[in-house]
């Protein structure tokens, strides 16, 4: 369970950053991602999945608790 | 010599590799690449932040650098006691040149040595006591101090004493901070832990003591200088050219820094972060605590210097945008005069680099506003975030090389045979003796500053006179020259 700290970039996509490995990803889709729900499944652009719980959308930047689903490729 | 192909520098590192026995190779393959500047990331090409190899040579720091050399010794106004045996401090005090306006030993004490100086007894019976002490000698000797901080060294994680319990009590006893930092040289792979150490503890010991406090008097032009260390005035000719936009720097981390101004820093409105690699952690818990939005910017040569100039003034308003074209207009009179003079003597000169977590990547800009190229380069104690960051300034196929061991250096040197190196003073004096020109980039070899356009000049003057210095053609000995062959002399008789 690896703590997230997530951000938006100047795009308004979600930056996805894991300090302990020094991952600093975009994250390509989120599974909800509307202002009531958000969270579930995150797709990074590596490949690699995580799990959010989800809940009402955080106040970004934020740091939250994920779990990894899938390593992508490595 | 012309530049290698992609082949012959993957040949070049395989030919490096065959030396070492299976698994060094195995590990020691990872960490070396021949850069492609398409990829977006680098984690394809290069493995970082490892355990350096037992038996082969790295130039790496430990925790303890990481945190009381580079990013608490700096703060100018605190004593910070390496906490441990003597030669921890000792062997690295001052080094760094970190320059500072005060008089030391009295407001300031940036290039002084205090230490816990342990023995025996202290490791046995254990040193709580003795820290308590001589915490009460230091404000009693040095009353102007602005609060303490104690630098772990490797005994005291060790032996299990409890410094937080005694910074709390001698915090109340001196009525300053006290801030116990657990960077114990042993922790992490290299002097990069130190750092994190080194940040959580000013997030946790610094960071919020002005919280709910509103009596600072702020601008909409507040930024703090985060990851300068001043290193010969490095921070110095950059705020000039933040203020000379428009901006107010209220805080300078940590270069001429103090406490106050850190304290200060969760009310201003951009964090600038020079130095990535040592201080991003602090920027992105301002970003989520405070809201403070944070950039990098690069302040190594006037192609970067302007593009950082611009892109910081892009996130306020037309009055900085004005300021920073005008400090572009400004100075340009004066580094168009540096390049038209150095230039025609540095043209087409070829650089390799490996230096610590910042510069590997950021001194490239200023290396091509002088027609130079960077043919290879890497860090000591990167991340894959600094790869990231490395293989779009970099050209194809050049040579990124991890954690390098002296070995692979001094082979990846004598056959892509650079006209100059910028590394550190662990390998200054091998490549100088090997003949090659030599800056020592840590430091700047006793010179500087080399950030901002008045850095610029002193950095083309600094590579000129150490490139073109005519002592490299005396290095080999007359009877090896091969104009000095004796049958090609008989012969000209
Ligand atoms: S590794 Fe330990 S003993 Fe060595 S310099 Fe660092 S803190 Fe001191």
């Amino acid at each position: 369970m690896p703590s997230v700290m997530l951000k938006k970039n100047a795009e308004g996509k979600l930056i996805f950053y894991v300090p302990k490995k020094d991952l600093e990803e975009i994250a390509e889709t989120v599974e909800f991602d509307s202002p009531e729900l958000w969270g579930g499944e995150v797709l990074l652009s590596d490949g690699s999945k995580y799990y959010f719980e989800p809940q009402a959308q955080p106040d970004f930047p934020v740091t939250l608790r994920a779990k990894r689903l899938d390593s992508g490729e490595e | 010599m012309a530049a290698l192909t992609r082949e012959e520098t993957e040949a070049l590192i395989q030919e490096v590799l065959e030396v070492y026995p299976e698994a060094a190779k195995k590990d020691r393959a990872k960490h070396l690449a021949v850069n492609d500047p398409t990829l977006e990331k680098s984690n394809k090409c290069i493995t970082s932040n490892r355990k350096s190899l037992p038996g082969v040579m790295t130039v790496r720091g430990c925790a303890y650098a990481g945190s009381k050399g580079v990013v608490w010794g700096p703060i100018k106004d605190m004593i910070h006691i390496s906490h441990g045996p003597v030669g921890c401090g000792q062997y690295s005090r001052a080094g760094r040149r970190n320059y500072y306006v005060g008089t030391t030993g009295v407001n300031a004490f940036g290039t002084m040595n205090f230490t816990s100086d342990f023995q025996e007894k202290d490791i046995v019976f254990g040193g709580d006591k003795k820290l308590a002490k001589i915490m009460l000698e230091i404000e009693e000797l040095f009353p102007l101090n602005k609060g303490i901080s104690i630098q772990s060294e490797c005994p005291i994680g060790l032996i299990g004493d409890d410094i937080e319990a005694v910074a709390k009590k001698a915090s109340k006893a001196i009525d300053k901070p006290v801030v116990p930092v657990r960077c114990e040289g042993f922790r992490g792979v290299s002097q990069s832990l130190g750092h994190h150490i080194a940040n959580d503890a000013i997030r946790d010991w610094v960071l919020e003591n002005r919280d709910g406090d509103e009596s600072f008097p702020t601008t909409p032009y507040d930024v703090a200088v985060i990851g300068d260390y001043n290193i010969g005035g490095d921070a110095w000719s950059s705020r000039t050219l933040l203020e000379e936009m428009g901006l107010r720097v209220v805080a300078q981390w940590s270069g001429d820094g103090t406490i106050a101004e850190m304290e200060k820093t969760p009310k201003v409105k951009l964090n600038l972060i020079h130095c990535y690699r040592s201080m991003n952690y602090i920027a992105r818990h301002m970003e989520e605590k405070y809201k403070i939005p944070w950039i990098e910017y690069n302040f190594f040569g006037p192609t970067k210097i302007a593009e950082s100039l611009r892109k910081i003034a892009a996130l306020f308003d037309e009055t900085i945008q004005a300021g920073a074209e005008r400090v572009i207009e400004r100075y340009k009179a004066e580094y168009e005069a540096v390049i038209a003079k150095y230039k025609p003597r540095l043209q087409g000169k070829r650089v390799m680099l490996y230096v610590g977590g910042l510069r590997p990547r950021h001194v490239i800009g200023a290396y091509e506003d002088l027609g130079m190229e960077v043919v290879g380069t890497g860090y000591e104690f990167g991340h894959n975030d600094d790869y990231d960051r490395t293989i779009k300034e970099m050209g194809n196929a050049t040579l990124i090389y991890d954690d390098v061991t002296g070995y692979e250096f001094e082979e990846f040197v004598k056959r892509v045979k650079p006209d100059l190196i910028g590394s550190g003073i662990k390998e200054k004096y091998i490549f100088q003796k090997m003949g090659i020109p030599f800056r020592q980039m840590h430091s700047w070899d006793y010179s500087g500053p080399y950030h901002g356009y008045d850095g610029f000049a002193i950095f083309a003057r600094d590579m000129d006179m150490t490139l073109n210095n005519p002592c490299w053609k005396q290095v080999q000995v007359p009877w090896k020259k091969a104009d000095n062959d004796p049958i090609a002399v008989a012969a000209s008789a």
